[in-house]
């Protein structure tokens, strides 16, 4: 039992890793602004979903595990703000180049 | 090696290379993003060597309140930032500036270099006072109890900070409400963030606060989480700033070190020396400081990043 939570748990942080690696390639080569936003936002909120996913049968006990999920739903939402207003300061300084 | 040793000297690594891009970066405003990312690796860095409290403050305060405060310090500096960099220094000044920046390095770099191995540490008699205090956490006695004079006048050198930036002031605009002038519509993701986090974010500096006593956290980091709802409330224009001649607002910055002087003067009259705390008061006096210190670091952490008020008072 022990082994297969063990590795649950590198699965789902290795699948997060490559959502943060998928997330990173694209801000640098993603060719404006905008995707580089979507790119970043959109698989960094995945990658620490997964991570959390598989830290989660790792943690002490039902307080450390709802630690994590509110650590995860705090970055979410930090995370998506902050893709708005990058979003709307773009639009203001003019269309995408 | 280890793959933990490896993550190591690649955390160090990292943090080298973000301090050399950050003094590197052309741009006043790069080289604060550069400043930022530079503090929260920092934070990983205390994390490896076990001092999680110094990781926290380092988050807080380093990348997170200074971030913002050399932000704005960019955006009002942009109009002289391309004549600043038009002037260059003559040969003499920057060899000058490079001896002296050799010889500081070479120093601290002797310093750390010839440490004694192990090093002088007074940390098992830290340890040893803990149940007289009734704090479990050896950092929070040493700020409190031990040091207790260092950390007050730590406070007060806050307060100075604000009358610092506070006498930027004009005459006409003393009084008035702190910070610049701002622009009247909310923007609405943000306003959004700023009606939800506060809740969440206040439970959360209070729950820092209170495990202080036995685990990493204490008044300044929960002061800090504090002082980031209401940059945030600000920020999205929710409300405005308080007038800083309100009489509630200079007695929120005072309480902390007031409250701590006043116990610490208590001290001569009861166990006998300054700051000394009566046998088994030592718990609830340090909850009262801390309580009170956590007020006026939510009050002044706010009030140095708005700056000085740019309008007369109503």
């Amino acid at each position: 039992m022990n082994v297969a939570i063990d590795i649950f748990t590198i699965v789902a942080i290795s699948a997060g890793a490559v959502f943060f690696m998928a997330g990173t390639v694209g801000l640098l080569r993603f060719p404006d602004s905008f995707t580089r936003l979507h790119a970043l936002t959109k698989a960094d909120n995945l990658g620490l979903g997964l991570i959390v996913l598989g830290l989660l049968p790792q943690a002490s006990g039902l307080l450390g595990a709802l630690k994590l999920v509110a650590v995860w739903v705090l970055v979410q939402l930090a995370g998506a703000t902050v893709a708005q207003l990058i979003a709307h300061a773009l639009r203001r300084k003019g269309p995408p180049t | 090696m280890s793959v933990i040793q490896a993550l190591d000297i690649g955390l160090a690594l990292l943090v080298l290379a973000v301090a050399g891009w950050t003094i590197a970066a052309r741009e006043a405003f790069a080289s604060v993003v550069g400043y930022v990312a530079y503090g929260l690796l920092l934070s990983l860095v205390w994390v490896r060597l076990f001092a999680v409290d110094v990781a926290l403050t380092e988050a807080a305060i380093g990348s997170g309140v200074t971030g913002v405060l050399l932000i704005s310090a960019v955006v009002r500096l942009r109009k002289t930032e391309a004549p600043a960099a038009a002037e260059r220094p003559g040969v003499v000044l920057r060899a000058l500036a490079a001896a002296l920046c050799t010889v500081v390095a070479a120093a601290l770099a002797a310093v750390v270099l010839l440490m004694p191995d192990p090093g002088a540490t007074l940390a098992p008699e830290a340890g040893q006072h803990l149940g007289e205090l009734g704090v479990g956490n050896p950092i929070t006695a040493v700020l409190i109890a031990y040091r207790s004079f260092d950390t007050m006048l730590e406070k007060v050198v806050l307060i100075l900070a604000v009358i610092g930036v506070w006498s930027l002031a004009s005459d006409g605009n003393w009084g008035g409400v702190a910070g610049p002038r701002r622009g009247a519509r909310p923007e609405g993701a943000l306003a959004f963030l700023a009606q939800l986090l506060p809740p969440l974010g206040i439970v959360v500096a209070i729950h820092i606060v209170w495990v202080g006593a036995n685990e990493p956290g204490g008044a300044f980091q929960g002061g800090a989480i504090l002082a980031a709802m209401a940059l945030i409330v600000l920020m999205a224009r929710l409300t405005e700033a308080p007038e800083i001649r309100r009489r509630w607002l200079r007695l929120a910055l005072i309480a902390g070190p007031a409250v701590f002087l006043v116990v610490g003067i208590a001290g001569f009259a009861i166990p006998g020396s300054f700051l000394a705390y009566p046998a088994g008061w030592a718990k609830p006096l340090i909850l009262l400081i801390e309580a009170f210190m956590t007020l006026s670091i939510a009050a002044t952490l706010p009030m140095l990043v708005i700056g000085p008020p740019d309008r007369p008072p109503s």
